[in-house]
Formats: structure tokens, C-alpha cells, sequence
């Protein structure tokens, strides 16, 4: 059955915003899909309202909305474009339940638009989970012991049959949200109301605890034929009861005898027969009991996902390819395994172990509970390959890039007794977060005391477990003790015992002798985990591995197990004993990844890595890409001519670099794109003798080193705010009282504002600089950065492109937000919306000469603060900064391409660029934060980066932009209702311009007093409210009775902040718009005028196409 | 653990494999092969199909699970395998249903294995330069090579008298627990009246036996020897020519004995089953340079057009080409457009070339048990 004829527009929905549950994954699913639905010849039409992803490239599709994803916009693009069909699985539940609602509101048929990929009934009965159970028995499959309740009332009568610990399973909601494992009576009631409040349909399950259970994972396809196929199974190393998307994964399956095998996969083809779904990928979840085997089916996505990305990263079956093409009406057995030209419809079968490890960003969510659970926490992901299990468990322990250079002890940097101790508990929406303090310190540990608080520790899955776990076998703990502490499989703890035996036989032998060398490389063990046992240094590792001729070799992922030769040259690094990785004679170039996603380095840097790679093969240079996070765009093997998937350290980049210069002409590595991660290895590859391509690591370094960049400051004239270093804390007060409060607090070399701070006092600042030493502990640079902090300037951001001898302007934003938010969680808006010309020319003429002067050859951002007309500068980044892919969107500009050419030696003028003409239209980019997924944790903004992802809003007028974007992140603004201020003094006299506009349009302004009696006196009508102290019925009352639509609230400093905790949180809690600072309210009531007042009443949707053809005058 | 002795793995064509010694001391020669599945190791060992062949497993953690007396392949459940060879032995086994270490079980069955070699280059270097046979041993390397090359060529070699039984026997055993329907989608069927099956058993797997006792089947398993006129005396309703090791060609008093058979009993055969009838049909046989063994391996059904994923274990293929006359193709090898199913509907006869009864690997061809037995059901209503 080939290619359907009855279709010829096909409408792709992507997945929004990164949010935790939902990242990259989707861009990668969503890219696959369109290209190969474009190469079949169908006319695309792409909506995503995330403007960091390759899949809203303006090249890829024909039509790409970069607008919200609600039914409302999705509605008015079907209007527009009329699409044949709609293919909503490659854009995860965000694009399924787009789906469901285009369904039922009766615009799919309104407009005959088929859903191809997915049939209504199958989303329901797939997400539904009563229907699920239903499909589940007559399927003959069992499943856990559950049952659906709508009310407390009903949770408490199931409860009965299933007994404690029960799971929390709310209905429709994505990774998990809401979810909660509930251990006694006590806390069942208030766990399940959260549950039914995540719950769209205000409906959750509770279910039979399996927790400790084995849980495996199988990524299927089925095709119209009912042909089906198992592309890899995966085995969660973190038993039942942890989400799986944080759980430490392994492929395949390791410990489980064919016979059980089997009988998951005629389990899994059965549920997709029953589910219904006729074409495409689906995940099927299990939980296996290790006593007696006993299988349960627990959950299955009829749509591409998280694990089908890893899937398909882990065995080269290109899952998502694959699901778009059968969804327009191939089969399996037209379609060809693009690796080995073989047919398509195989089971992959794999000769190594891949390890997945979810990473954690707990240091950023002071007061969350780090315990892991049902509900998914990890904000990304690193993959690895190895040819043995614990081999691909180092790599990824180092490919974490958490500070940990393998499987390492935490001796040392966690005292295991003060992890042991009980957290306090505390009401995590009333109350705020404790301030967080330096840990006390103890008197070192006796080996028993170790080893009972290591064993206290290892019951309760959390981020750094594993490490524990290995640390338990190293404290005299047996394999059996640990999986009876854990419920983790004995044959993964005896690897990890295997491990340590090593470790010890190494630092015992005589010397490093090629057998014991070579055994303990073939362990996955990196040179400087062997340095450290070793007692020298990574440098005399290498010495001796080359003495040895102990080197990695390269293997090639291919589906196969080496049946069929591969032609993609996809690798992994192994200490085996032959090299596939055949490399080639051409003009090479390297270009580094940024690892895995964490909060200030994600999608957008690998959004640059791909259009370095683009842009290197427009000049018909070859192309290496190097990452390991499986996620990715720039992981898959179609992006890249040749691609590693390793670690990012020293020792495995300059492997592939070896390697990949043995042969041909290795022009050099680009450094400049995957964010801090490459860049931290610029000046050791340097040193090693490889060439960086672009930016010297010297002009990366005179940027970073803050002396060194004063200098640089003083002697072009510019003014910065007063700054020095410390490194220590009595320094430190020394410069903040010279400089003056309030200072601005941070670490130097660490990326996403981490342990940054705004300190008002002496006792703020002698709080926190123990706590920002302790957050640079990881990176080996104790050095403490201290800045006069500009209270009430307008932040800008700037990135431009040099050649090094001229240097042109990518885009100026201007952040809504003032400076003191982090500029990557700050809204920003392109052009400049309030700045004067004169402004923006002085800030694009100091940028211009700092890239010149610094001898910038590639990108760099600026970020100036601007501040009664004077123009500070903040910080350069001679590097892709996290806006880039924004400007590329706003502006039709692929800068990151630009730069890519200029770094191989094109000059500006031989690519003919200058400063791009101003749009005629206004971007907006907002943030979006992960705060819902964090119980008790305060939403307010400061300095420390904490949003995940980002939209963008593109409209003819700033407040329609902004508008679109605060959409986009999922409020919905009413345009009437109760709006309820309360703000610092500093903000009065805004605030009450902004709450005379809000009554204009029709809005009840609610405040606390001090607010409420500003108000009063520009006479406009105030309605008065206790705040929290002041007791009952106060504000948050009435944030809980509905009563309150817009929230507005600002504080200054400590005690204020905490004491206005609990009106943050509810508003988060019952998903009311809430705007922290002045500008941003000043902005949302912008837009509401703008709708209120606008003549036409619908929402205006344009491609991007249309707003850069518009601004080039076409 | 012995695994600390080096050993080696030595190639007829002079190539060397370092590793270390794991399972029984000693040395062992057999044609050299691999197969890519990465469930089911014990099914493997145990299979009489690779009686006589140094085996090795691409899925580099082999032991996982331990040893258990329901998974082997073989009636007597010992392991058919001339050699073992893994790229890292799991040191404990970790399974509900394990009985015994999978080393403890090569060492009691005098198992010669190597573990941590390098299995991917080795594999690599099959697929290239074809099955060969090799020799492992701690031995000289030059001393294995040249035991390697005295080894006697797999072509024209009788396996099958090595593994068939040496007289008649029953078999009850059904699937058990792990029994699943062989057409999961379909209602569930009357209940057949319970038919007597001859089985020429070449080297059968048991769980090929399990799946026709769970069809309905009495079974008299029958050396691979017994003459046609004596199967008839038997009265069966149906005949299953079995699995085995070798070379089809080396077994032509078999391919006699079908001929005999052919249009008098409806007959099934898989795998050496399926080479012998195509024989017995007038077609040819060749060996592979590299073989099918794996259970991820694409079937296309001609009649239905679907695909199913099988296990395969075989190193002589059925020429397509020469399949012709009163026997046609049915199923064919996905990727390399191989033989693997032909009928003869006239003779009702019908084989596959890959194993339906799985054990290990996928089941989705079970339901050529059921076509078997309709065609019993519809010969012995006549």
C-alpha cells in the first residue's frame, strides 16, 4: 500500500515550549517527520510556538507558524491553510491534545481535515485512563489493581482495595504531573485533591503500589498491514515507582530470559491491536515482579516520545521517519533501513549496552522535594554507548556533566549523615522555603558511621543514587543487602561491585601494566577517574595508554549487530580491538554539542550546532558532530556526515579528534556552539594541539577573566557597572561595601546564573557566598564575582557576527523585565519597544567594537543594562548565546549559519552581510518555568536562571506579540474579572496607572493596603484585602475561591518575599496569570488593550514566511 | 572463576582472537558462527541445530539469567554447541526462574567456552570472509590454527546421525504456562479431535514438539533413518520433518523417505525439515556464505503480503529458482530475497526454512502449527 493520494497538505503540530516531560525530543520527532513527509512531496504546514527548535527552520516546510498552540489559533490556521490532513503523533500529548479538541469541537470536520497517525478513539482509550483498563482486560492483559475517582469521597473507597502505598495517577496530564505515590492515610486526602487539580478532567486514578517491581519499556511500530515490530526494549535500572523519564535506563533488556521477553512483546503487539492503533510508533510500559514474574501492563503513548527518541539514538531505527511515512499509507516492508539498505521492517538488534541518565536541577529549586517519584522531575538527558553495561554507565556518569568523571565516590562531597537525616516537612503551598544555608560541619565519619548512613540513604531513589549505591558496595554493603535496601536488580549491582573491585585493584597494583590498563579502560573508566587512583595526572594516563598503544577504537551503530555492513557512519567509542570509523579524506571540520539539557544550556545551543553543520555543508565541508544527548536534532545520523556519540571531556573529544585527523584535513573544532560545555575544553584542546576554528580560546578567556576584561572595558571607554573578585567571603564584604548595596552576587564560568544572587545587605551577602562557593566546587574555580547591581535598568541583549575585521548587528532585544532577572527567564522583545534611537545606535556601535577588539571571529552577545539613558555592559559571551535561534526566527537571519561560514574563513563581505534591516513586525520571547513540577518552590524571579524553555509571540505591534507569547506558555488572559495588586513601594505609582488601564477594561482592582490606598488616592475604585498575615479571609483565600483572575504582585528582599510565598504559589497552583515584576504588568495590560480595542475580533495568525518576506518587501 | 586464563579463538583462515577461558577446560573445534539474537542463550546452547558449531553471541552480556531446566531446546536438555563464545560472561545470574550459573552448566556439560573477546570484530569478520571453522583453546595460536583447518568441512557433513534419536519415542509435554494462541486475534476455535503425528525428528527442538502437542498432536518422535513403508504402518495422520544440524545434501536417505512420503500423509517440515522436502521436490540446496541466525529476521508471507519476524538458524538455503513443478514459494527472505517457505498443495506438503515454534525470538508464525493441522484435519476427513 504506498504513498496516499488522497492527501496533499499535511498539517504537523510540534510540542511547544521545553517544559520538563517534553523537550527536544519532540523537535527531533517533529524535524524527521516533516523532512520525510516534504521528500514524499506533500505540501507541510508546521505549527509550533517554540522558536529554539530546527523543525520552525523557515527552509523546512513550506508554512510554519510560530504561534500559540491553543485551539483557538490552531482553528484559525486550519481556516487558513485548509489542510488535507493532520498528523498529531510526532508532537507529543501537547499535539495529541490539540487533536482531541479539534475533534470535538468539530473543526477537523468543519474543514475535513483527517487525523492520519492516530484515530480519535485511540487517543482516548490510550490517555483515558478508565478506558485503558477496560481495553487492558479484554485484551487479557493485566493490570495493577486501580480504580477512577472524581472526589476525595470516591479515592477514599478505592483506596480500600488497593491498600497503601497507593500511586496518584491524575487523568490527561503530560510526564506524569500531579502524580504521587502516597504512603499512609494521612496524606492521602491532600495529595489527591492536587491530583484532581492537575487533572483537566479533574479525575485521577489510584492504583496498587508495584513499587520495587522491574520495569521495562518496549518501543513498537505497527503499520495498516498489522505488520509490528519491536525496535528496542528498556530496562529501567530505578525499579517501579520512579517516572521513567527519571530513571537510569539501559537497552536492551538485560536480565530477562527470552520467554519473559516474549511474552512483553505479545503483550505490547496485543495492546496496539486493542488500542487501535493502526500506524505508527508507541511506547507500552511494564512492570514485571522479580519474585515470581507476574507481568502488568502499565501505561502506553500512541505517539512518538521521550523513549522512542532514545530508541531510536540507541539502535539507528529512525522511529519517527519511519511513523510519518507509514502514517500517509506505507507499510513496513516498502520502506528501507536507511543504515544497512535493508528492508525496514526488522527488529533492531543491538551488540552493546546503552545507558541513559536523566539530570537533575534540584540546586535551582531550593525548598523541592529531591526525592524522586511518579511524578518527572529531571529537566534532560544524557545517553551513552558502551560495549558492556558499566562501560556505557561511566560514559554516562561523565556525559552528565554534574562534576562526576565516571561512577565516582561522593565521599567527600556529601556527607552521607546529614543526607540521611529526615527532611523537615512543612506546608509546601502556605510556607515559604527555608533560606538556604551552608551545611553544618561535622567531625569526619568512622567507617560505621558511613556505612549506616549510606544505608539509610540508598532507600529512596533520588538523583545521585546510583552514586550512593556504588558508594554502599565501597562501604562493605553486599549485592544482596544493597538490592534489598533498593529493590535495584542483583545483576546491576554486581556490575557496579565488579566496578569497584577495580578501582581497587588498581590503586593497589604496582604499576598500570597493559593487561590491568586495558581491562580497567574496557570498564569505561576514564584516565582522570585513573589519575585519582593512581595518584598523578590525567596527562600521565595518556602518556601511558600511548605507551601501550592503548587507544579507543570506534564502532558503528547499525541496527544489526554487525550482520550488514552500515553505511551511516554513526559511532561509539569502545576499548575493542578494530576501528569502523573508516574516515574519510575530506576537509573536515569538528563541531562540538552541548551535552545534556539542563536549565541554561538546551535546545537553542543545539539548534546552533545543527546550522553550523548546515552551513558547513552548503560550503561542502564534512561535517563531524560529537554529543551525547539523545534527544537531539544533532544526534541524529541524517544531520551531521558523521557523528559520535560520546561524552564531551577532554580525553573522549580528543580521541575522536585523533581519529578524525588521521585522515584527510582536519580544519578544526568549533567550540562556539554547544554553549559552555565545548567552550570549557577550549583552552585544553588548545594546549593538546587542536586547532579551534573562529574565537581564540585567548578572546574567550580575556571576555571571561574579569581583570582581563576590565582592562579590555577601560580601554575602549565603556562603562560597566563597578565590579571586582573575591575569593573569599571577607573580600567579598570588603568590595560590597565599597561598591555599595545592592550587589550582584556570582560565580564566575558557570552558565544559567547559577548561585547567582542580588544581595541587599551585609548578612544577605554573608548568606549566600558560602552557598555560590559551594555551587563552584564542580568547575575547580572558587572565584566569586561582585557587581554594583542596577536597581530599575532596562536589560538589552545583543548578538552580532564578526569576521573578525568587521562586525554586524544579528538583533537587539530588550528584555521586559528590568536587569536582576535573569536574562534567560526574562521576556524580551525584538526590536527594542521603549529605547531611543540614540540608545540602540550607541549600544550596536559598542558591541561592534568590542567583537572587533576582542578579535571575535564567529558569534557573541552582548548584554548591556541601560539605565537613565547611560549604557552599562554586563557580559560578553564570545560564544551562540541562548537567543540566537529567537533572532534567526524574528529576523529570517540564520546568524548561527553566518557565523559558522565566517569561522571556516568567509569574510562578511564575500557573504555579502550587513546589519539586517529592521523588522516591520515585533517578537516577543517569554520563558516558561517548571514551578508546577516543583511543590513548594517560590515562582518569584531573580537572578538565577529557572525556566526551561521558550515561545515566541510575532505580531505587527508589541502588545500583540506580547500577548501571543503569554498565550503561548499556556495563561489565558480574560479580558474582565477581579485583578488583584500588591507591590513594593518603588512600584506604587506604576502600578496604579496599571490598575486605572485595568478598570478601564472592565477589571475590579483587589489589593492589599498599602497598595490599595496608592490606588485610592488617583481615585480610582479599590477593593481592600488582607494579606496572608493579617489573617482570614485574606488573599489567598480568594485566590482559592476563583476569585481572583490576574495577580500582580512585586516585593523587595527576604522577609517580604517569603511573606508573600503563599500568594505566588496559589496563583500557580490554580493557573491564574501572575506577573512578579512592574514591566511585565505594565506589558500584559498592553496587550489586553490591544485585544480589547482591536477592530478585528479574531486572533491574526501569519507564517513566518509571510513576516520575513513582509519585512524584505516582497 | 577460571576466566582469568587466556585463551583464544583461532580461525581456518590463520585469524586470532585473544580472550580468556570460561565454561569447560580444554579445546574445541566446529564451524565458526554467529547469531545476533539478544534474548534466549540457553535455547541456543541447546539447540541440535548447531550440534557441532562454535556459536557465538553478539549480544555482549551472555549469563544474565542463569540456567533453568524449562528453556533448553534438546529432549535430554543438554547443549548441543561445539564451542561458546561471549563477549562478557555475566559473573552471577540474576532470574526468578534460575537453577544454576550458566558457567557451572558449560563446565558440567564440558562446554568449551572464551569469554572477552572482541565478538563484534569477530563478526564482522564472519560476514566478510564467510563461516569457517576455528578452534578455541589456550594453546599456541599456531596450534589452533592448525587444529582449526584438520577440522572436517561443514559441506557434505551427516550431523543429523549425531543428534537423531536411536529409536521411537512419545512426547506429552505441552507449552504450559507459557503457552500463548497460535492466532492471538482470532475467536478461539473448536476443540480438534486429537491427531497422531509422525515426527522425523533430525535434531527437533522441543519446543516444536510442545507447540503440536498444544495443536492436538499425538506425537511418535522417529529416527531420521526410518524408512517410509514403516511411518505409514504407523498410521499418522501427518508427518512433521523436523529441524537439524548441517548439510541438507549430506541426508539423502531422508530426502528418500520423503519422496516416499510425498502425497500419502500431509506433510510439514521447518528449517533442515523445509531443505529435505524442497529436495524430495527437485530443488537444490546451497550453503550461505554467512548464514541466518537471529531472531529479528523479515518474512514476507506471498499469499497475505504480511511480514512476519522470525527466528532463524541456518546456513544451507533452498535455491529459489529451482523450485519448480508441483511445488511453488510461499515465503521469502526479506532482505536477501532467500528462500523461505515453499508448498506443495497437490502432495499437501508445505515447509519454512525459519522456526515458527520461535524459542527463542518472536511468535509470530505460530500459526503455521494451525495451517498444518487443518490440512491433517481436512486429509483425515477424506
Amino acid at each position: 500500500m504506498p504513498r496516499r493520494d488522497d492527501i496533499q497538505k499535511i498539517l504537523l503540530i510540534g510540542s511547544g515550549p521545553i517544559v520538563i516531560g517534553q523537550a527536544c525530543e519532540f523537535d527531533y520527532s517533529g524535524t524527521q517527520g516533516a523532512k520525510a513527509l516534504v521528500e514524499l512531496g506533500y505540501e507541510v504546514v508546521l505549527v509550533n510556538s517554540n522558536p529554539a527548535t530546527i523543525m520552525t527552520d523557515p527552509e523546512l516546510v513550506r508554512r510554519t507558524y510560530i504561534e500559540p498552540l491553543d485551539h483557538e489559533t490552531l482553528a484559525a490556521i486550519i481556516e487558513r491553510e485548509r489542510p488535507d490532513a493532520l498528523l498529531p503523533t510526532l508532537g507529543g500529548q501537547t499535539a495529541l491534545n490539540l487533536a482531541l479538541e479539534l475533534h470535538e469541537s468539530g473543526v477537523l470536520s468543519k474543514f475535513s481535515v483527517k487525523l492520519i497517525g492516530a484515530s480519535v478513539d485511540a487517543i482516548r482509550k490510550a490517555e483515558d485512563r478508565a478506558l485503558f483498563k477496560e481495553a487492558m482486560t479484554t485484551a487479557g492483559l493485566e493490570s495493577p489493581r486501580s480504580g477512577f475517582a472524581k472526589s476525595i469521597e470516591e479515592a477514599l473507597e478505592i483506596v480500600q482495595h488497593t491498600g497503601y502505598p497507593a500511586i496518584l495517577r491524575p487523568s490527561f496530564t503530560m510526564g506524569g504531573a500531579g502524580g504521587a505515590v502516597v504512603d499512609s492515610p494521612a496524606e492521602f486526602e491532600e495529595k489527591v485533591a492536587w491530583a484532581l487539580q492537575q487533572s483537566p478532567t479533574t479525575e485521577v486514578l489510584v492504583e496498587e503500589s508495584i513499587i520495587g517491581w522491574k520495569e521495562f519499556e518496549l518501543e513498537v511500530i505497527r503499520d495498516r498491514a498489522d505488520n509490528f515490530i519491536v525496535v528496542c526494549s528498556i530496562e529501567n535500572i530505578d525499579p517501579m515507582g520512579v517516572h521513567t523519564g527519571d530513571s537510569i535506563t539501559v537497552a536492551p533488556a538485560m536480565t530477562l530470559t527470552d520467554r519473559e521477553f516474549q511474552r512483553l512483546r505479545d503483550a505490547a503487539r496485543s495492546v496496539m491491536h486493542e488500542i487501535g492503533v493502526e500506524t505508527g510508533g508507541s511506547n507500552v510500559q511494564f512492570a514485571l515482579n522479580p519474585a515470581d514474574g507476574r507481568v502488568l501492563v502499565i501505561e502506553m503513548n500512541p505517539r512518538v516520545s521521550r523513549s522512542s527518541a532514545l530508541a531510536s539514538k540507541a539502535t539507528g531505527y529512525p522511529i519517527a521517519k519511519v511513523a510519518a511515512k507509514l502514517a500517509v499509507g506505507f507499510t513496513l516492508d516498502e520502506l528501507e533501513n536507511d543504515i544497512t539498505g535493508t528492508s525496514a521492517a526488522f527488529e533492531p538488534t543491538i551488540d552493546y549496552v546503552v545507558v541513559k541518565w536523566p539530570r537533575f536541577a534540584f540546586e535551582k529549586f531550593p525548598g523541592a522535594d529531591a526525592r524522586l517519584g511518579t511524578q518527572m522531575k529531571s529537566v534532560g538527558e544524557a545517553m551513552s554507548i558502551g560495549r558492556t553495561f558499566i562501560e556505557a554507565l561511566q560514559k554516562a556518569a561523565r556525559s552528565l556533566e554534574t562534576g562526576k568523571d565516571g561512577l565516582v565516590s561522593l565521599h567527600g562531597r556529601s556527607d552521607y549523615r546529614l543526607l540521611a537525616a529526615k527532611p523537615t516537612t512543612r506546608d509546601l503551598v502556605n510556607e515559604a522555603p527555608a533560606e538556604p544555608r551552608p551545611p553544618p560541619t561535622l567531625p569526619p565519619p568512622s567507617q560505621s558511621e558511613i556505612r549506616a548512613a549510606v544505608e539509610g540513604v540508598i532507600g529512596t531513589a533520588t538523583a545521585d543514587r546510583l552514586f550512593y549505591v556504588a558508594d554502599a558496595l565501597r562501604a562493605g554493603m553486599t549485592v544482596d543487602e544493597v538490592n534489598e535496601a533498593t529493590a535495584i536488580d542483583r545483576w546491576f549491582l554486581e556490575q557496579l561491585r565488579l566496578m569497584v573491585e577495580q578501582e581497587r585493584t588498581v590503586a593497589a597494583a604496582d604499576e598500570l601494566d597493559e593487561e590491568l590498563l586495558r581491562d580497567t579502560k574496557r570498564l569505561g573508566f576514564s584516565d582522570t577517574q585513573i589519575a585519582r587512583l593512581r595518584r598523578c595526572t590525567e596527562e600521565d594516563v595518556r602518556a601511558r595508554r600511548e605507551e601501550l598503544g592503548i587507544r579507543p577504537v570506534f564502532a558503528r551503530v547499525d541496527t544489526c549487530a554487525a550482520e550488514f555492513v552500515a553505511r551511516t557512519p554513526y559511532m561509539y567509542s569502545s576499548y575493542e580491538s578494530e576501528s569502523e570509523s573508516e574516515v574519510t579524506a575530506a576537509k573536515k571540520v569538528i563541531i562540538l554539542g552541548g551535552g545534556p539539557n539542563r536549565i541554561g544550556q538546551g535546545i537553542e545551543f543545539d539548534y546552533c550546532c545543527c546550522h553550523a553543520v548546515f552551513a558547513l555543508r552548503e560550503l561542502g565541508i564534512e561535517t563531524v558532530m560529537v554529543n551525547c544527548n539523545p534527544e537531539t536534532v544533532s544526534t541524529d545520523y541524517d544531520t551531521s556526515d558523521r557523528l559520535y556519540f560520546e561524552p564531551l571531556t577532554l580525553e573522549d573529544v580528543l580521541a575522536i579528534c585523533i581519529e578524525e585527523a588521521s585522515k584527510g584535513e582536519l580544519l578544526g573544532v568549533m567550540v562556539q556552539f554547544g554553549g559552555q560545555t565545548p567552550l570549557k575544553l577550549s583552552a585544553a584542546l588548545e594546549k593538546c594541539g587542536i586547532k579551534l576554528l573562529g574565537t581564540s580560546a585567548d578572546a574567550i578567556d580575556r571576555a571571561e577573566d574579569r581583570e582581563r576584561f576590565d582592562a579590555l572595558l577601560r580601554k575602549l571607554e565603556f562603562e560597566r557597572p563597578e565590579a571586582s573578585t573575591a575569593t573569599n567571603v571577607e573580600d567579598a564584604l570588603a568590595i560590597a561595601r565599597r561598591i555599595g548595596y545592592p550587589v550582584l552576587v556570582r560565580p564566575s564560568y558557570v552558565l544559567g546564573g547559577r548561585g547567582m544572587m542580588i544581595c541587599w545587605h551585609d548578612e544577605d551577602l554573608v548568606a549566600y557566598a558560602g552557598l555560590a562557593m559551594e555551587a563552584m566546587r564542580d568547575v575547580g574555580s572558587q572565584v566569586l564575582l561582585i557587581d554594583q547591581f542596577l536597581t530599575d535598568a532596562i536589560e538589552v541583549d545583543v548578538d552580532t557576527v564578526s569576521d573578525g575585521k568587521r562586525a554586524v548587528i544579528g538583533g537587539v532585544m530588550q528584555h521586559v523585565e528590568e536587569a536582576g532577572v535573569h536574562s534567560g527567564d526574562s521576556a524580551c522583545v525584538l526590536p527594542p519597544h521603549t529605547l531611543t534611537a540614540d540608545v540602540i545606535a550607541r549600544i550596536e556601535s559598542q558591541a561592534k567594537a568590542l567583537a572587533i577588539e576582542l578579535g571575535v571571529v564567529g558569534l557573541m552577545n552582548v548584554q548591556f543594562a541601560v539605565k537613565n539613558d547611560e549604557v552599562y555592559i554586563i557580559e560578553v559571551n564570545p560564544r551562540a548565546s541562548r537567543t540566537v535561534p529567537f533572532v534567526s526566527k524574528a529576523t529570517g537571519r540564520p546568524l548561527a549559519k553566518i557565523a559558522a561560514k565566517v569561522m571556516v574563513g568567509k569574510t562578511l563581505d564575500e557573504l555579502g552581510v550587513d546589519d539586517g534591516s529592521i523588522p516591520m513586525h515585533v517578537a516577543v520571547k517569554e520563558s516558561v518555568f517548571p514551578f508546577t513540577k516543583f511543590p513548594g518552590v517560590d515562582t518569584q524571579l531573580g537572578p538565577e536562571m529557572r525556566s526551561t524553555g521558550e515561545v515566541m509571540g510575532i505580531a505587527t505591534t508589541a502588545p500583540v506579540a506580547f500577548g501571543k507569547a503569554v498565550a503561548a506558555i499556556g495563561f489565558s488572559l480574560p479580558t474582565r474579572g477581579r485583578a488583584f495588586i500588591s507591590v513594593k513601594d518603588s512600584d506604587k505609582g506604576e502600578a496604579c496607572q496599571v490598575a486605572r488601564r485595568l478598570r478601564n477594561l472592565g477589571y475590579t482592582i483587589v489589593a492589599t493596603r498599602g497598595t490599595a490606598e496608592a490606588i485610592r488616592l488617583t481615585r480610582v475604585p479599590c477593593e481592600m484585602v488582607n494579606k496572608v498575615q493579617e489573617g482570614s479571609p485574606h488573599v489567598v483565600d480568594a485566590i482559592n475561591s476563583g476569585a481572583i483572575q490576574i495577580v500582580v504582585n512585586t516585593t523587595l528582599g527576604g522577609q517580604e518575599i517569603r511573606d508573600s510565598y503563599s500568594i505566588r504559589r496559589s496563583a500557580l497552583l490554580a493557573n491564574i496569570p501572575y506577573f512578579t515584576t512592574m514591566p511585565a504588568a505594565v506589558a500584559v495590560t498592553a496587550s489586553l488593550e490591544a485585544r480589547v480595542y482591536a477592530t478585528a475580533g479574531s486572533r491574526r495568525v501569519r507564517s513566518v514566511q509571510e513576516w520575513h518576506a513582509r519585512m524584505n518587501g516582497h | 572463576m577460571t576466566a582469568t586464563r587466556k585463551a583464544r579463538l583461532a580461525l581456518a583462515d590463520g585469524t586470532v582472537f585473544e580472550g580468556r577461558a570460561w565454561g569447560a577446560d580444554g579445546h574445541t573445534t566446529g564451524e565458526v558462527v554467529f547469531t545476533t539474537g539478544m534474548t534466549g542463550y540457553q535455547e541456543v546452547l541447546t539447540d541440535p541445530s548447531y550440534h557441532g558449531q562454535i556459536v557465538t553471541m553478539t549480544a555482549p552480556h551472555i549469563g544474565n539469567t542463569g540456567v533453568n531446566d524449562a528453556d533448553p531446546e534438546s529432549l535430554d536438555g543438554k547443549p548441543h554447541v561445539a564451542g561458546y563464545v561471549v563477549r562478557d560472561p555475566s559473573p552471577i545470574p540474576s532470574s526468578w526462574r534460575s537453577q544454576q550459573t550458566l558457567e557451572a552448566h558449560l563446565a558440567e556439560h564440558g562446554i568449551v567456552g572464551i569469554g572477552g573477546i572482541d565478538t563484534r570484530r569477530l563478526t564482522r569478520h564472519l560476514r566478510d570472509h564467510g563461516s569457517q571453522n576455528g578452534c578455541i583453546g589456550t594453546e599456541e595460536a599456531s596450534d589452533l590454527v592448525d587444529r582449526a583447518r584438520a577440522a572436517p568441512d561443514m559441506n557434505g557433513l551427516d550431523l543429523v546421525a549425531r543428534v537423531t534419536p536411536t529409536s521411537a519415542y512419545e512426547f506429552e509435554e505441552s507449552r504450559g504456562d507459557w503457552a500463548v494462541p497460535f492466532k492471538p486475534h482470532d475467536p478461539p476455535r473448536a476443540k480438534r479431535p486429537r491427531r497422531h503425528i509422525a515426527v522425523l525428528d533430525f535434531g527437533v527442538k522441543r519446543h516444536i514438539l510442545r507447540c503440536l502437542v498444544d495443536a492436538g498432536c499425538r506425537i511418535t518422535g522417529l529416527p531420521a533413518s526410518t524408512p517410509a513403508k514403516k511411518i505409514l504402518e504407523l498410521e499418522p495422520d501427518g508427518v512433521f520433518l523436523s529441524n537439524g544440524p548441517g548439510d541438507p545434501a549430506a541426508v539423502q536417505y531422508a530426502v528418500a523417505t520423503i519422496r516416499d512420503l510425498l502425497g500419502k500423509k500431509p506433510i510439514f517440515g521447518i528449517c533442515l525439515g523445509h531443505q529435505l522436502l524442497a529436495q524430495a521436490l527437485g530443488a537444490k540446496t546451497h550453503k550461505l556464505k554467512f548464514g541466518h541466525r537471529g531472531l529479528n529476521q523479515p518474512v514476507k508471507d506471498l499469499a497475505t503480503g504480511r511480514i512476519e519476524i522470525t527466528t532463524q538458524n541456518h546456513g544451507f538455503v533452498v535455491d529459489v529458482e529451482s523450485i519448480s513443478g508441483q511445488a511453488r514459494t510461499t515465503h521469502l527472505h526479506l532482505n536477501d530475497g532467500t528462500s523461505e517457505g515453499l508448498e506443495a498443495p497437490d502432495a499437501g506438503a508445505f515447509s519454512v526454512q525459519y522456526h515458527p515454534e520461535a524459542a527463542a525470538g518472536p511468535h509470530d508464525s505460530l500459526y503455521l502449527f494451525e495451517r498444518f493441522l487443518d490440512a491433517v484435519d481436512e486429509s483425515a476427513g477424506h
